[in-house]
């Protein structure tokens, strides 16, 4: 199950969603046998910004009928406090690191970009474009100039695979893909949360602190599987996918539409081993031509390897080897 | 086209989907059983409630900072309300000290649960309607036995409500209290960020940096947002 994703080598395709895992609270809780049982072939750090946060103001959660609705807003330590705190423990992970990263600005992305190339425990960087530019008020994954322009400023900075997450709250989600392919973006992910809201059942006012929330879980499967797929015709470079992922055969089928890699969120809340049990899933599903869980033949077409699946993808679009 | 009316697809029916946080109530000595205190409030709870001997749970566990035990100059004073009285319950087991208790219900009925803790002189009730015991506020009680001698420690868990009013009491009495706060999870292990709480150092995770929290470092212990 082995899988080349930038020039990592990383056991299996099974990551985590950014924000959806912390590696450092959950080896406090669980021990070091985390790091024996470590979920993910890679982990994914939550989103760094330049300046510290404290995050939005609690409630932050909101449980929905398939999924979770969730107003966070990006708390974390800031660039020195992650370089000074966070980072020397994240190194110490069995499995490559990859840092996500949102600034304000172009210029805030370059700084953060510029600060962790030159760390040699970051095996990747991942760009949270789903903000706003406090400069032009444009969300900056929304609009594919906008992320042609974010990626111009930012791809010379570094010689790490540079990751473009994608928001999927925009008209074109294939076109700022494309864009972003076009201006030297190593690999995309997505999909990030959908915007939705939830009002107190009491006040009728907005429940969550942030007023809206980010939808995830089962209920935006079929929302992410399009919109990969969508992406991975429209593009040659690695995709990683994500969405609602709960079980094996979910991300099989993220993989034939296309993905590299497939990240594990919401279900990591539910089951923190999540991750583990989807790759042990995936691999069942490979090794046997019998699907488990239903007792069903699969076609032999069907199964899902390395080479199967760099040859489906290579039907749609032509490839072309990632930055490294 | 046929359906049954409930339990059928997506809808509000279709929650519970996260695991919900409980304290547990007893773990016996033997090791094989773990006890917990259920109301049925909502789809979670109600959920679970349905469970019959021999279903599947998935457990992950136990999770976050508990109470401390007291310095030596202090009596515990523990003090619960409803189900909130679960977590005192395990600490009166695992603290081997006397304690004074006192607790608040809504009625006599749903003061059935006062029987699993034991007190210095018997446990003190409170309920709503009078119907058990004092009629009025469990913090009447707290309020007398500080009166009577304020060298406690105090372990409070119950309603939001209730807990700033032990919080506000000890802070004007500077009495120290632990308070086992409640906050909505998705995750109980520090992943989601989504369970916080504004203490004077700014937020912390109630899963990994509580639920039990100095009653010192909060302006308020009415925590919004607790599960829906």
């Amino acid at each position: 199950m082995a899988v080349d994703f930038c020039g990592l080598e990383l056991e299996h395709p099974i990551v985590n969603g950014s924000g959806t895992f912390d590696a450092i609270a959950a080896r406090r809780v669980f021990g070091d046998e985390l790091l024996a049982r470590f979920p993910f072939s890679a982990f994914v750090s939550k989103t760094v910004t330049l300046a510290p946060r404290q995050g939005n103001p609690p409630p932050r959660l909101w449980e929905l009928p398939a999924g979770l609705m969730n107003s966070i807003g990006l708390p974390n330590k800031g660039l020195a406090g992650y370089l000074a705190h966070d980072l020397p423990e994240l190194a110490g992970l069995p499995v490559p690191l990859i840092v996500n990263v949102m600034g304000f600005s172009r210029d805030e992305v370059a700084e953060l970009v510029e600060a962790f190339s030159v760390r040699e425990e970051v095996a990747a960087l991942e760009l949270n474009v789903s903000c706003p530019n406090v400069e032009t008020g444009l969300v900056m994954g929304a609009d594919p100039d906008e992320v042609a322009r974010l990626l111009r400023a930012v791809v010379g900075l570094t010689d790490k695979p540079l990751i473009v997450k994608l928001t999927p709250n925009a008209s074109e989600v294939p076109a700022v893909a494309a864009a972003a392919q076009a201006e030297g973006a190593s690999a995309v992910s997505l999909i990030n949360t959908l915007k939705g809201m939830a009002l107190d059942p009491g006040s009728g006012e907005p429940w969550l602190g942030g007023q809206t929330g980010g939808v995830s879980g089962p209920a935006v499967r079929a929302i992410a599987l399009a919109q990969v797929y969508a992406v991975s015709e429209a593009v040659s470079i690695p995709v990683i996918a994500m969405g609602g992922v709960q079980r094996g055969r979910h991300a099989q089928a993220f993989l034939k539409a296309g993905a590299t890699l497939v990240a594990v969120g919401t279900e990591s809340f539910r089951d923190p081993l999540a991750g583990s049990r989807v790759a042990a899933e995936l691999a069942a599903l490979n090794s046997n031509t019998r699907n488990p869980v239903r007792g069903a033949a699969i076609r032999p077409g069907d199964v899902w390897s390395n080479d199967q699946r760099h040859s489906a993808k290579a039907r749609r679009a032509d490839k072309r080897p990632c930055k490294r | 086209m046929l359906m049954a009316a409930t339990r059928w697809g997506g809808g509000e029916e279709e929650r519970p989907f996260l695991p919900r946080a409980f304290s547990v109530l007893r773990a016996p000595a033997a090791g094989d059983e773990l006890h917990f205190l259920l109301d049925d409030v909502g789809p979670g709870t109600n959920r679970l409630c349905e469970l019959q001997a021999g279903a599947q749970l998935s457990l992950v566990g136990p999770l976050g900072i508990g109470f401390a035990p007291p310095p030596a100059a202090r009596r515990p004073l523990l003090v619960g309300g409803g189900v909130g009285i679960a977590p005192l319950a395990i600490w009166q087991d695992q603290l081997r000290l006397e304690a004074t208790v006192v607790l608040g219900f809504r009625d006599a009925e749903h003061a059935a649960g006062a029987g699993l803790l034991s007190g210095t002189g018997g446990v003190r009730i409170a309920t709503d309607d009078g119907s058990l015991g004092h009629h009025g506020l469990v913090t009447d009680l707290l309020v007398s036995e500080l009166e009577a001698d304020d060298r406690a420690e105090v372990y409070a868990c119950g309603p939001p409500l209730m807990l700033e009013a032990v919080r506000a009491l000890c802070a004007e009495r500077e009495v120290a209290a632990q308070l086992a706060l409640e906050s909505g999870m998705a995750c109980g292990f520090g992943a989601c960020f989504g369970c916080v709480v504004a203490t004077r150092d700014g937020y912390i995770r109630l899963c990994v940096d509580g639920p039990v929290v100095s009653a010192a470092r909060l302006d308020s212990a009415a925590v919004p947002g607790a599960p829906h």
